[in-house]
């Protein structure tokens, strides 16, 4: 049977990993290299690498060091950050990277996403969207490099995201990221029926029972930062990610 | 040495980086050339199936075929390269190399399964026939697979394991020298690295 992946987002700033709360206040939580190398011993499912600086300043891709967190992951590797051109893209396959999360390209035109897609595969190009709540508690796009939400719909541009040849998406939850309070399930299950490639939920997880309730509420796959790199209430950095025998378990409770 | 054709789309720092892992030394090769002197070959690749047989076709067929067919060394395909050593594939127009009888095919379910497209994860696989590559122990072994389509053998013995994704599909196949597999065991941890030291072995 094909299982539900876990994965771990990991956040580059200025060569350093980090985590942050809501986007804001990011924490230094290691370098790069050691905390991949963890992983891989750890046997994670696949890895995603966002370079959170990138877009906003805007620069190129830290391809030095992702090249070197390459060589270290003998499991997918899916990196996004500053991507914006073709020529980009087929630099970091060459290095080892087997997908690419475009996020602040694709919202200035979502073109990017099929000419990565005509030329790599659609399994290659994952969109990235960014959800934040408003008052009334409505989803509403929001954009990661400006810190601004937009008016377009979230699911209309999903549609047209998949449309153009995104083979998955990566739905962030920007009201939950970092707190480890649980995902937003409504948003997983809305968008999960709506679109036909894989689903990978993002924001919010702090249990096991949190990543089962994602995957029942229809995601392919989940991801999470801060479970993965914090510890106890105090949120003492230690790397750590469940043993397969006991997501085995997890995937067998009803 | 192992050689491993460069064709226009593949992650070969990967495959390279595994290769090491297991104390074997490959080249990524650019001339096609450069496969008289191999002694194993390992042809990789992503992308769509009839842009994959273009390349092959347009500069890598001759040589290749003269390694494989005449010289009869070990070839592994991964992914796109196991679909290519088939007859036809259901994604492209062009036939493929032909060296196993088989068809790729689309998956399709005929019930609402409502799965989706591309079959992306770790799957486990399923030995069916012994073989130097997959051994058969107590342990499961797992891949990372990412395809939409699957090799369909005319031959059941040439089917070496199967993965199960709305119903079982081939996942490895072998045929004399020439081997295949459809997930990525350059992106699959240590059964990957396993199942590479086993051909290296070869």
């Amino acid at each position: 049977m094909l299982k539900h992946r876990v994965i771990p987002c990991l956040l580059l700033r200025n060569r350093g990993l980090v985590k942050t709360l809501r986007f804001k206040n990011p924490r230094y939580v290691g370098d790069p290299i050691n905390v991949v190398r963890i992983f891989n011993e750890k046997e994670v499912d696949e890895l995603m690498v966002l370079d959170i600086m990138a877009s906003k300043v805007p620069c190129e891709p830290d391809y030095e060091m992702i090249e070197r967190i390459a060589g270290e992951c003998f499991m997918p590797l899916c990196y996004g950050g500053g991507v914006r051109t073709v020529e980009q893209a087929r630099r970091l396959f060459a290095l080892g990277v087997e997908k690419i999360c475009l996020q602040t390209a694709a919202l200035h035109d979502i073109s990017i996403i099929t000419e990565l897609a005509d030329r790599f595969g659609s399994q290659a190009v994952v969109v990235s969207v960014d959800i934040k709540r408003n008052w009334r508690g409505l989803p509403q796009l929001y954009a990661a490099a400006s810190g601004k939400t937009l008016r377009r719909h979230w699911l209309d541009y999903l549609h047209s995201a998949v449309s153009a040849g995104a083979g998955e998406v990566l739905l962030n939850s920007v009201d939950r990221d970092g707190t480890m309070s649980g995902m937003d399930l409504d948003l997983i299950r809305r968008a999960a029926t709506e679109l036909s490639v894989p689903l990978v939920a993002v924001g919010g997880v702090g249990s096991l029972t949190d990543i089962k309730a994602a995957t029942d509420a229809g995601a392919s796959a989940v991801a999470a930062g801060a479970f993965f790199v914090f510890h106890g209430p105090h949120r003492a950095v230690l790397i750590s990610y469940p043993r397969y025998q006991e997501l085995e378990d997890l995937w067998k409770q009803q | 040495m192992i050689v491993i054709p460069k064709l226009p789309l593949g992650n070969f720092a990967s495959i390279l980086k595994v290769i090491d892992k297991c104390g074997g030394y490959a080249e990524l090769i650019t001339s096609p050339i450069l496969l008289r002197k191999a002694d194993k070959i390992i042809l990789a690749g992503v992308g769509a199936f009839d842009y994959g047989m273009t390349s092959i076709n347009s500069m890598w067929r001759e040589e290749l075929e003269n390694a494989v067919l005449v010289r009869r060394i070990p070839i592994l395909g991964i992914c796109l390269g196991m679909q290519l050593m088939c007859k036809s594939s259901e994604e492209g127009h062009l036939p493929g190399l032909g060296w196993i009888d088989a068809k790729v095919r689309r998956f399709s379910w005929s019930s609402n399964l409502n799965l989706k497209l591309p079959h992306m994860g770790w799957n486990t696989v399923k030995i069916v026939k012994s073989n130097p590559l997959l051994e058969i122990g107590n342990d499961e072994q797992r891949f990372y697979f990412v395809h939409s389509y699957h090799v369909v053998c005319n031959n059941p013995r040439d089917v070496l394991a199967t993965a199960h994704y709305g119903y079982d599909f081939t996942a490895a196949i072998n045929h004399e020298n020439i081997f295949g597999v459809q997930f990525h065991p350059e992106k699959s941890h240590r059964f990957g690295i396993r199942l590479i030291s086993n051909f290296l072995r070869l």
